[in-house]
């Protein structure tokens, strides 16, 4: 039966083109500008990588207590993590992917002779950090796992460095001096300057800069003495001993975290993790208070730290109203098209088709419309997208990723809207007697 | 021309009247607010910035030797200095709305909190006719103040500094800024001179009050001097730009020199809002062209549906302008009380984003600028299906079904 109703629906759209035209095309419109201004909003509401910011998490661990509240309402654990806790928590490996990262600002000797020293910036970090940031590489790879635990000499440096110490090329494998030691090189990065540097706000602000020059597995940055280039903050009245040590012992905060948690059973099991993490403390004497944890996804954090401005994200709403727009538009352009065919509905019905049978027929035919319209509409955001990259900065085209899911949640929604846009007409049309209809056309 | 019967005609399609109602009403809401959005982006693009900015350009200078600084600097502009065209030449830390900003809270009492994040500009001698401020009171620095003046972590170790004409209003209200104090972190200065406003280096994070709260420290040749800035005739920039990062490229062989002009790192800056409000626009097109698509599609079905009418009224006298005339009555109707709605709706959503987000009060006249735009999209509109509706012959009224 479905397979004449199909034939039915084509007939009656090719009957009238303009108008089957009409609604494809609003609904195509309507799918397709709001997926590519979706896209390109979602690049630049402070979110880079939009495609894998909802499994990015931020743990935070009150390792400061209560007696640090900082005015009115609940009191927040701070923002970074002291060295214990990213040790520990780095040693626990509860994540699918983690790293802890503090900011290093060493100086690069490039070989040769008479070469000045280049002051450069980059992260201590983790092997994970590479996959789990999705960071893209030029040449080479992160390190090894192994590397991580021996301190391996090893480093992944920026294009722009590679190009000013080494004058480009694939230099995996080459020395770079870096404070007076040598480090292997495995990977060169592609040019990558994520805006908002999202992975450590509290360090950079945020925003600024040309983006890190070198990446180094962080125990061997900090066995070396390099030093925290970024924020440290201490709980009042307390003053971290003498030199490096001193920090490395005690409770101010200066590494950044981030995990990779792929499911809502892994935040859970993360989040109890951190709990019982904290509880443990507690038993153990170093916090006196009971549990107080954060596990913020990416951008619920970058909010907390106020680093995505509000107006990009208002512009995401202008995208959704559009889809709406759309859709109303189609559903208005339907029941134009539906409601004045009661004449062949009373045909039908007084040859003997039930009411179910007229209803099954017009919605194959709104589902036509919808699935056409989607079509043209996913084939429009292919143009879309591709325009986006043709015309705007590299650097924004980049960001504008479609995202599977949602282009396909954008079609159900389409193609239910056009259904329910078919159902009410075509309700109206099988109640009435079809003699009666017969009748007065 | 006769409203009754078209209202009596539009309740009996009561559906269809309110879907176009709801179109209209929609479309309103959603222009009022993206084209708000469009102007609020157009606005910040056109900040004024009471720099020199079509006779700058500035050369970056990334990898030189911090021990050789304080003795190349002064080698390097008396070398920039003698390209042909520049007027004048100086070193910075920073230039507005370039990407590394370094902001600090001042505030006027030792003990004081500050909300707006301050930019922070060190500037080598000569930087105020570089950069070509525009001194409103006090003087500029001297000789002395520059030769003196370092750094200590990033904080000025001078004792006197420039101040913007906005910050001056908002520190001391009423009052004259020189001979003023502000102080950061156990360190104050003395407010020698208040200059017209520069925009701050990254608006956005300087926090709406602080677009152009911006200070200027006198500072000694060294390495963090990294901005060098040539002034020129606005039609030299380009070779200027083009000597310069070879002289300069001479001279440091081991750095990284990069030039451009002042006019193309501004357009680089808002080189995102520009593009976000070309696809505001865009948004704008496709949703006024779907809703033009709805009204001329829900109209050619009323008119098709009428066809025996319209010929009854043609065949008792009723002119083809008379017939045009209905349609678009019609149209007028149902658009007045879509945008009704619309506007309605489109103060509505200003209100929740004012109160969710950092979105300001849509003026009032945006209101009646959607609307007047959605009455004359909707007669423009209907005229098709009108036209067609007007050229039904009367004899239609004279055949059945």
């Amino acid at each position: 039966m479905f397979g004449y109703y199909l034939d039915l629906a084509l007939r009656s759209l090719k009957r009238s083109p303009g108008l089957t035209a009409l609604m494809m095309l609003a609904i195509g419109f309507g799918v397709a500008a709001s997926m590519t201004t979706w896209s390109v909003f979602r690049g630049v509401s402070g979110d880079p990588i939009p495609w894998k910011s909802a499994q990015l998490f931020v743990p935070q661990i009150d390792s400061w207590g209560p007696s640090q509240k900082s005015g009115a309402g609940l009191h927040e654990p701070p923002d970074a993590l002291a060295y214990a806790d990213a040790i520990a928590l780095m040693h626990d490996r509860r994540a699918a992917l983690q790293s802890a990262i503090y900011a290093v600002a060493p100086t690069v000797l490039p070989a040769g002779e008479g070469r000045s020293p280049i002051p450069v910036f980059g992260f201590g970090v983790y092997g994970e950090f590479f996959p789990m940031l999705d960071v893209p590489f030029r040449y080479g790879s992160g390190w090894q796992a192994g590397d991580d635990g021996d301190g391996a000499p090893v480093i992944v440096i920026s294009d722009a460095l590679n190009r000013q110490v080494f004058g480009g090329g694939n230099s995996v494998g080459r020395n770079i001096d870096l404070d007076g030691r040598d480090y292997r090189v495995t990977g060169v990065l592609k040019p990558w300057n994520p805006q908002p540097m999202f992975f450590d706000v509290v360090d950079t602000g945020g925003f600024g800069g040309n983006g890190p020059d070198v990446f180094v597995p962080l125990q061997r940055a900090i066995a070396s003495g390099m030093e925290n280039a970024g924020a440290v903050n201490c709980p009042k009245g307390v003053q971290p001993g003498a030199g490096y040590a001193g920090l490395q012992k005690s409770n101010c905060v200066w590494l950044a975290y981030m995990v990779e948690l792929d499911d809502e059973s892994a935040v859970q099991n993360y989040r109890q993790y951190l709990d019982n993490y904290a509880s443990v403390q507690q038993k153990l004497g170093r916090f006196d208070w009971p549990p107080n944890n954060r596990l913020r996804d990416m951008r619920a954090f970058l909010d907390h730290e106020h680093v995505v401005p509000d107006d990009t994200r208002v512009s995401l709403l202008v995208a959704l109203g559009l889809l709406l727009v759309c859709l109303v538009n189609t559903a208005g352009l339907m029941l134009a098209k539906f409601l004045r065919r009661s004449g062949e509905i009373g045909v039908r019905r007084a040859l003997g088709a039930s009411r179910r049978a007229i209803h099954a027929q017009f919605l194959t035919e709104a589902a036509v419309i919808g699935v056409g319209g989607s079509a043209l509409g996913l084939l429009l955001t292919a143009i879309g997208v591709f325009a986006v990259n043709r015309m705007l900065p590299p650097r924004l085209a980049e960001l504008a990723r479609i995202e599977p899911a949602l282009l396909l949640l954008t079609v159900v929604v389409a193609i239910a809207a056009s259904v329910l846009a078919g159902l009410y007409p075509t309700f109206r049309a099988a109640r009435v007697q079809p003699a009666w209809q017969l009748k007065t056309n | 021309m006769e409203i009754r019967p078209i209202l009596a005609s539009l309740r009996k399609h009561r559906i269809p009247a309110v879907l176009i109602v709801l179109e209209i009403a929609l479309a309103c809401a959603v222009l009022c607010n993206a084209v708000f959005m469009i102007g609020q982006r157009v606005a910040d693009i056109h900040m004024r910035n009471a720099i020199d900015e079509r006779g700058i350009s500035v050369l970056t200078l990334n990898g030189a030797d911090p021990a050789r600084a304080a003795a190349d600097i002064p080698r390097n502009l008396a070398a920039l200095h003698g390209i042909a065209g520049v007027k004048a030449v100086a070193t910075t830390t920073g230039m507005p709305l370039d990407t590394d900003a370094a902001v600090t809270g001042f505030t006027i009492t030792p003990e004081g909190k500050s909300s707006v994040n301050t930019a922070e500009y060190f500037i080598g001698s000569d930087g105020e006719q570089a950069l070509g401020l525009r001194l409103l009171q006090g003087r500029y620095f001297n000789a002395d103040e520059y030769a003196d003046s370092g750094l200590d972590g990033f904080k000025s170790t001078a004792h006197v500094m420039l101040v913007t004409e906005s910050d001056a209003r908002r520190l001391w209200p009423g009052q004259s800024a020189l001979g003023k104090r502000l102080y950061s972190d156990n360190a104050s200065w003395t407010v020698i001179g208040v200059v017209a406003d520069v925009l701050a280096q990254e608006p956005a994070f300087s926090g709406g009050g602080g677009r152009y709260s911006s200070v200027f420290f006198p500072l000694r040749p060294q390495v963090e001097l990294s901005n060098y800035v040539l002034r020129s005739a606005p039609q030299d920039r380009e070779r200027i730009v083009r000597e310069a990062v070879q002289v300069l490229g001479k001279l440091e062989p081991a750095a990284v020199v990069e030039g451009k002009t002042y006019e193309a790192m501004r357009a680089e800056y808002f080189a995102d809002t520009s593009s976000m409000a070309w696809m505001l626009v865009l948004v704008c097109v496709v949703m006024l062209a779907v809703t033009a698509f709805g009204i001329v599609g829900l109209t050619s079905f009323w008119v098709q549906q009428r066809q025996r009418q319209i010929g009854i009224r043609r065949a008792i006298g009723a002119t083809r302008g008379h017939i045009l005339g209905y349609f678009r009555t019609e149209n007028f109707l149902l658009s007045t009380a879509g945008v009704l709605v619309g506007m309605g709706l489109a103060f509505g959503i200003n209100l929740y984003l004012m109160m969710h987000y950092e979105v300001s009060r849509m003026p009032w006249y945006y209101l009646p600028g959607g609307a007047i735009a959605l009455w004359l999209l909707g007669q423009f509109a209907v005229l098709g299906p009108a036209l067609r509706a007007a050229a039904v012959p009367p004899v239609v009224a004279t055949r059945s079904g």
